[in-house]
């Protein structure tokens, strides 16, 4: 059963999995978490202001986001940031936008919907006492939300950000529909080249297994630890 | 926007020649909803008895669930299913593997079955939050009426465990119905599937993916209705959902 395997294929091509395909990945993960939780952070604003029509763009963008599948709005993304691109800079026809560019695109607006609903949640955490005590004290809204509200939010709920963050580590494999070199991309290209499907697959999925394992439990102790200075 | 916009694209034939458009992207709804639900039927079997082993007094029970749920929640699914779709028939003996291979609707089964194992793994974690959240007493009164371990889960627990998490089960199942479009990769013409197929075929990009879009949206709006009007219906008494 294992005779026929040739797990040397992955000693050949550790460099080009890492450098290549695992840089990419983290970098993907990494950037979209971060301007998932600006957007995010922004849209959760929105949602919970006095002003009822922000509040219900917010809350269409949230819903509609988290009724598609992921596939179909990295495709949608694909062919639309072309001409959204163009739109920004008023180009005559539809920029050319890289790989990158437009899987990075896709997970920020993405992500955002997630994040919002987990920032709302962690806002809507704060005791109202907080928020009013900022305006008795003078604060104007963005100075109580800066100061006051939002690094409490974002400290309780910073595990569930860290998990939501795992979960996109792993959405990101998805960009293979592109054809994009990312971690999985990378195996899955040498896999075909060499034709070796079973080693390949087998380390990929052992690697995304590892490192996933592993941020979960980080995860994990942090809340054990956030939960004792409560 | 320089596109050329052409809405009667969905009843010009397509190039298949069965049909129209209109008719290959309902088509590959159909198949979404088939393959989600099988998905979820394998989802629930699973997720619930890995559930309840997460719920046993035992180590060893609680440890195998740990196991499982730790073993589906870290890969991506669309590791998980090339696992299943490309590495099993290999490291199965000869005439296993080539019987997998060539059966019929290989992408189907292995969607169906990959995603639901995936989302089996949510819906024990789940259950096991809602067997966690009930009160000791409701386990020590079973106990106290004689009712087996087996009994109690099947008369007081599950009845009551199901009913609380019905929120949370809506979204796993609209996750499920997400994630068959992950399926794609191995081959499973699906909604997501079909879109892109007329986007090849007709080059129409944005309308194929709007009816899609669409579409996703309504099994949303269908889902969620039904599922509100299941939760009011077997709300239970005394709690805040209940009357």
């Amino acid at each position: 059963m294992f005779d026929t395997l040739d797990f040397d294929v992955i000693r050949r091509s550790l460099p080009y999995l890492f450098l290549d395909g695992m840089s990419f990945t983290l970098m993907l993960t990494g950037l979209s978490a971060l301007g998932g939780l600006i957007f995010g952070t922004l849209i959760a604003l929105m949602r919970l202001s006095s002003y009822r029509l922000l509040g219900r763009i917010a809350g269409l963008y949230v819903d509609f986001m988290r009724s598609l599948p992921l596939v179909l709005v990295i495709f949608w993304f694909y062919f639309l940031v072309p001409y959204i691109g163009q739109w920004l800079t008023g180009a005559s026809r539809p920029i050319r936008v890289g790989a990158f560019t437009s899987s990075l695109v896709t997970f920020i607006m993405f992500e955002a919907a997630y994040f919002s609903e987990i920032m709302r949640a962690g806002i809507q955490s704060i005791s109202r006492g907080q928020p009013a005590a900022a305006s008795a004290l003078g604060l104007t809204y963005a100075q109580s939300m800066r100061y006051i509200v939002l690094p409490q939010a974002f400290r309780n709920m910073l595990p569930v950000l860290l998990t939501q963050t795992i979960v996109l580590f792993q959405d990101t494999s998805l960009v293979y529909v592109l054809s994009i070199p990312d971690f999985l991309g990378a195996a899955s290209k040498v896999a075909q080249r060499d034709g070796r499907l079973v080693e390949m697959y087998l380390f990929a999925a052992a690697v995304y297994f590892a490192i996933s394992c592993f941020a979960s439990w980080g995860v994990r102790r942090l809340q054990a630890r956030i939960a004792i200075v409560r | 926007m320089n596109y050329n916009w052409n809405w009667h694209i969905f009843f010009e034939p397509n190039p298949t020649g069965a049909g129209t458009y209109l008719d290959m992207l309902m088509s590959g709804l159909l198949l979404t909803i088939k393959t989600a639900l099988l998905a979820w039927v394998i989802a629930l079997i699973f997720g619930t008895i890995v559930g309840i082993l997460r719920s046993l007094p035992s180590k060893t029970a609680s440890w195998i669930g740990f196991g499982y749920v730790e073993f589906f929640r870290n890969m991506p699914l669309l590791v998980q299913l090339f696992l299943w779709f490309f590495v099993l028939p290999e490291l199965l003996p000869r005439s296993a593997g080539l019987w997998l291979k060539q059966l019929p609707n290989a992408p189907f089964w292995t969607a169906a079955i990959g995603v639901g194992l995936f989302m089996s793994a949510r819906v024990a974690v789940q259950l096991a939050a809602g067997i966690a959240s009930l009160p000791r007493g409701q386990k020590n009164a079973a106990t106290a009426l004689g009712l087996t371990t087996a009994q109690g889960y099947r008369y007081i627990l599950l009845p009551m465990a199901f009913r609380i998490i019905m929120p949370p089960l809506t979204s796993e199942f609209l996750n499920t119905v997400k994630n068959t479009s992950v399926a794609i990769t191995i081959g499973l013409i699906e909604l997501t599937g079909q879109a892109r197929a007329m986007q090849e075929f007709s080059f129409q990009v944005f309308e194929a993916f709007t009816a899609a879009t669409a579409m996703y949206l309504a099994i949303n709006i269908v889902v969620v209705t039904g599922m509100r009007f299941l939760e009011r219906s077997l709300a239970i008494p005394g709690y805040i959902t209940g009357k």
